[in-house]
């Protein structure tokens, strides 16, 4: 059967761009563990080449990096709950939009609590 | 000033009352294996419609006047049978309860074949799949025992119970506006699992384990990401994630 490529973007709301950015958080997420599992397991190889290789990411490009992990965790925690809430309260989906507001809402408080703190320990050189 | 007189000036017969008609360009996905090959493209059509009409009208003049071989799928006309879903301007929508007024008709209107099925001709798709899902579901009543002489009685509460489920018409919009079923045409769909909750949830019927033994398959209900496409593009306002989220929950709370 032959078939056609797709054509446009399809127009999906809230719910469709909360679950990309849920999708491409945990992506993130997940290539952060398996870098973080082998530099930990480094440490009972060689303390010293542990330190190291810890010593390599203090530089101002890892921080942000470091900064766009948290945001990550951050967004696919709070994002999650409200996920496990659509599924598991009967008025989940009914207020699943209102729920990724306060998701937002809530990602917005713990970064404006986090960034300022974490930017001036990466350029303010402690 | 000297402007003012003749913008008011109908463009129609000038009648007292007429609906005052615009042109409206229609953008569509085509695609003609015969013709052209196993490439799709977009071709514009510009044809006048009304302010009463809904783009189900306005393809029918591109048919009918312009291009025959426009070719799209439609029956009762009246969001009824679920024919003619399609993809206007990136939603999935049925084009006879599209009304033009609604979709903007200043900029092009995209109109193109519902996404995840195979494509047979312009905006025609396989439904195969699409209903094979749905008998998979096993979509009639399931009883054990001896029939009984008369109705089967149920109350009010027990038939609302299930009532938003019965509106289905299978047009296949929610289905194919899921983006787990553009990339996993093995998934049931929302429609299959709708036509599911239809029956679980009622009182007459004796089948919902062994409807919920199908939908708890790898490619089941666990599938749904709860993305609300199908919610939002369901013709007959179906709460389609409700539904879903519910059998998920009953096949929890049933198993112990």
């Amino acid at each position: 059967m032959p078939s056609a490529p797709a054509g446009t973007l399809y127009r999906g709301r809230e719910g469709m761009w909360s679950w990309v950015a849920h999708r491409v958080t945990g992506v993130m997420i997940f290539f952060f563990l398996l870098v973080h599992v082998l530099d930990t397991s480094l440490v009972r190889l060689s303390p010293e080449t542990y330190n190291a290789i810890i010593g390599t990411y203090k530089n101002p490009v890892m921080g942000l990096a470091e900064a766009g992990l948290v945001a990550a965790i951050v967004f696919h925690a709070y994002n999650g709950i409200r996920l496990i809430l659509v599924d598991f309260w009967a008025k989940g989906p009914k207020y699943h939009r209102v729920m990724l507001w306060i998701v937002v809402g809530l990602f917005v408080v713990t970064m404006a609590g986090f960034l300022p703190r974490h930017l001036m320990h990466v350029f303010g050189g402690e | 000033m000297a402007t003012t007189a003749t913008t008011d000036a109908p463009e129609t017969s000038g009648a007292f009352g007429a609906v005052p008609s615009f042109d409206v360009t229609l953008r569509i996905r085509r695609f003609t294996p015969e013709l052209t090959g196993a490439e799709a493209y977009w071709e514009e059509f510009t044809v006048t419609a009304y302010g009463t009409d809904r783009l189900l009208d306005a393809l029918h003049k591109v048919k009918w006047d312009l291009d025959g071989s426009v070719t799209f799928r439609r029956s009762c006309a009246h969001g009824v049978c679920g024919s003619d879903a399609m993809r206007i301007n990136g939603k999935n929508r049925l084009a006879c309860k599209s009304l033009l007024k609604d979709l903007n008709p200043d900029k092009p209107i995209t109109i193109e074949p519902i996404k995840g099925l195979p494509v047979i001709k312009d905006l025609v798709v396989d439904m195969d799949p699409f209903f094979a899902s749905f008998r998979e579901i096993m979509p009639f009543l399931i009883t054990t025992g001896n029939e009984p002489t008369k109705e089967r009685l149920q109350s009010s509460a027990q038939r609302e119970r299930f009532d938003d489920t019965t509106k289905c018409i299978l047009c296949a919009a929610c289905t194919t506006s899921c983006p787990v079923f553009w990339t996993d045409g093995q998934y049931f769909g929302p429609a299959a699992i709708v036509n599911a909750h239809r029956f679980i949830f009622d009182s007459r019927d004796e089948g919902a384990a062994q409807r919920l033994e199908i939908l708890n398959d790898k490619e089941g209900v666990w599938r749904c990401r709860t993305t609300f496409n199908c919610t939002e593009a369901c013709p007959r306002g179906i709460e389609v994630t409700k539904a879903i989220a519910e059998v998920k929950r009953a096949m929890i709370t049933r198993a112990f």
